[in-house]
């Protein structure tokens, strides 16, 4: 029930994001979802996408400095207060999120979230009867 | 193994008799060849009679880099045209450049001083060498070039630069020896392992670095990155090129060929000899040299000398490595800052590569000092506040070293230039009136 999240570093240059989601595209690879984490000198760009091993090939081939992380997908409905109870139930456990991000679609919203501890996170989550994405169910979105 | 055993391991009595003898000879030649040393010795009073021993070698003038500059391009010349067969230039990045001239016997001395410096880090005639160092003007790939050949080892020339074809010949033909500057060496390991041969397809033992000065880290990276022993090769285009002196397969220290380039000591400000073993800025008079000698040439390069008697054998006096060049230090809000510092301080952290670029400015009146490094692959995190840490955790190395923090700057992946030659690690941008 973890996903593969790719996170690239790229200096904050005009451009850098461009020939990343270039690359992406030549190759044919979707990018489901993604945020920017950034300073004043560098951005960490946080991707999924459809095809993480063609992707990780492409981005090392370029030399991007590119890592790969566990994340939690998680669907909810797109409704208000949703996220409040998945967030309390999260915080009830002890659970620290490194970072997360989100995006909705018609009724449905879906949470990525980097917790310290993943496998914790994971059962909290499915003992309190959430939805976990699988990767498949992601890249048909 | 020892080139000339009769000169590396001569008692130091000997030795200095040797050196008496030599720097009478050269100071008379000079003395009625050269206007330039001829008159400044007449300024001060002195002439050839004056020197009997090599402890009066305190009475005669210095010379300085200008000094080269102001006679360009000829005039420094202590034989005539007709007995000059080859002359080399320094780059000279800033006004004229510097041209030295040597005469046969120049040449066969300096083949000499590099067959010694090539033997003392065990390379036979049995060898590959790899000369890496560019050829040209430049005294690097033309010295070692010279020296192999006189140790009867097999000389590739291939000069610098063509990184791809370096590789593929280095393991094809199977050297054993690789001669470059110490950050060209860097490069060539990054691109080995990129290329995906095997390291144990290459034959590679032995690195003679030298032509910028690095560190001990710097050579640990390199012995890491290359698998091989590291070695320094010391020289300047002034007295030589490379080959005025070499480590041996000790490590503890460069050997300099003083019964060719007699070594000094001084204080920088005062010019005045220090005491024995204190740090100091070297100083060399050439002791054989025909066609373009020099007197007590500050060579502004900061170190120390150790006349003890070394574990392999050699009595020659041993040099302490470069702190770095007084020309390199860098005046940053009133902090003496060496590039050498810095390097040592990136080096000793195992999160970044061996390269980096230092930034100094001035904004608002006040300098700015920045430090552009980057991130080892598997130090790369998706967390911002790991990322910082790595920035925090080398300004603080820098300001507990150096004195003074700098802005650190983390930048992707191989985007600060590899050098093929002698690096260029600092810009400073400070347009100072």
């Amino acid at each position: 029930m973890l996903i593969k999240q790719l996170s690239i570093f790229l200096e904050n240059k005009k451009g850098r994001f461009t020939e990343v989601a270039k690359l992406m595209g030549e190759a044919n690879i979707n990018l489901t979802a993604f945020t920017v984490a950034e300073n004043s000198d560098f951005g960490i760009l946080r991707l999924i996408v459809s095809d993480v091993e063609k992707a990780i090939g492409i981005l090392k081939e370029q030399r991007y400095a590119v890592t790969v992380t566990d994340v939690v997908c998680l669907r909810c409905p797109n409704v208000p207060g949703s996220l409040a109870k998945i967030m309390e139930i999260i915080t009830e456990a002890g659970i620290f999120v490194e970072y997360m991000y989100a995006f909705s679609q018609g009724e449905d919203a879906n949470i990525v979230i980097r917790p310290d501890n993943l496998d914790r996170c994971v059962e909290v989550l499915k003992e309190n009867k959430l939805v976990l994405l699988a990767a498949s169910d992601l890249y048909k979105l | 193994m020892i080139w000339n055993e009769t000169i590396e391991c001569m008692s130091r009595d000997e030795m200095r008799k040797l050196q008496g003898i030599r720097l009478r000879r050269v100071v008379e030649h000079v003395y009625h060849n050269t206007p330039f040393y001829r008159k400044k010795m007449q300024e001060m009073g002195i002439t050839p009679d004056d020197i009997q021993t090599i402890d009066d070698i305190v009475k005669l003038p210095f010379t300085v880099k200008q000094d080269l500059r102001d006679n360009y391009p000829f005039d420094l010349m202590a034989a005539p045209m007709s007995e000059i067969v080859r002359l080399h230039a320094s780059s000279g990045t800033t006004g004229k450049p510097i041209v030295v001239g040597y005469t046969r016997k120049d040449l066969s001395v300096w083949n000499e001083v590099v067959a010694r410096c090539l033997t003392a880090v065990g390379v036979t005639k049995q060898d590959l060498v790899q000369v890496a160092y560019g050829y040209g003007l430049f005294t690097g790939g033309l010295g070692l070039h010279g020296g192999v050949e006189t140790i009867g080892g097999t000389v590739i020339p291939m000069s610098s630069g063509n990184t791809q074809k370096q590789i593929q010949l280095m393991h094809d033909f199977g050297a054993k020896v690789l001669a470059c500057t110490p950050s060209y060496a860097l490069f060539l390991g990054e691109t080995i392992k990129d290329s995906g041969i095997p390291r144990e397809d290459f034959q590679l033992k032995i690195g003679i670095f030298g032509a910028e000065p690095w560190t001990e880290n710097m050579r640990k990276e390199i012995e890491e990155s290359l698998g091989i022993k590291a070695y320094d090769i010391y020289g300047l285009t002034e007295i030589i090129g490379p080959g005025v002196g070499g480590e041996c397969e000790c490590q503890r220290g460069t050997h300099l060929w003083e019964d060719h380039f007699f070594p000094e000591i001084v204080d920088p400000v005062t010019l005045l000899p220090v005491d024995p073993g204190q740090q100091g800025e070297l100083v060399f008079t050439t002791l054989t040299k025909e066609g373009m000698p020099m007197i007590r040439y500050r060579t502004r390069d900061l170190t120390s000398l150790n006349y003890e008697k070394c574990l392999c054998g050699r009595t020659t006096v041993r040099m302490s490595r470069i702190l770095g060049r007084s020309d390199d230090m860098l005046i940053i809000r009133g902090v003496n800052v060496f590039p050498s510092q810095v390097e040592s301080v990136i080096l000793e952290l195992p999160e970044f590569e061996p390269h980096y670029l230092i930034l100094v400015d001035r904004v608002n009146n006040t300098d700015t000092f920045q430090i552009h490094v980057e991130v080892r692959a598997e130090f790369y995190s998706d967390e911002m506040n790991k990322m910082l840490e790595l920035k925090k955790k080398i300004a603080a190395r820098m300001q507990s070293v150096i004195g003074l923090q700098p802005d650190v700057k983390l930048v992707e992946p191989r985007s600060i230039e590899r050098s093929m030659g002698k690096a260029k690690r600092v810009i400073d941008n400070r347009k100072l009136v």
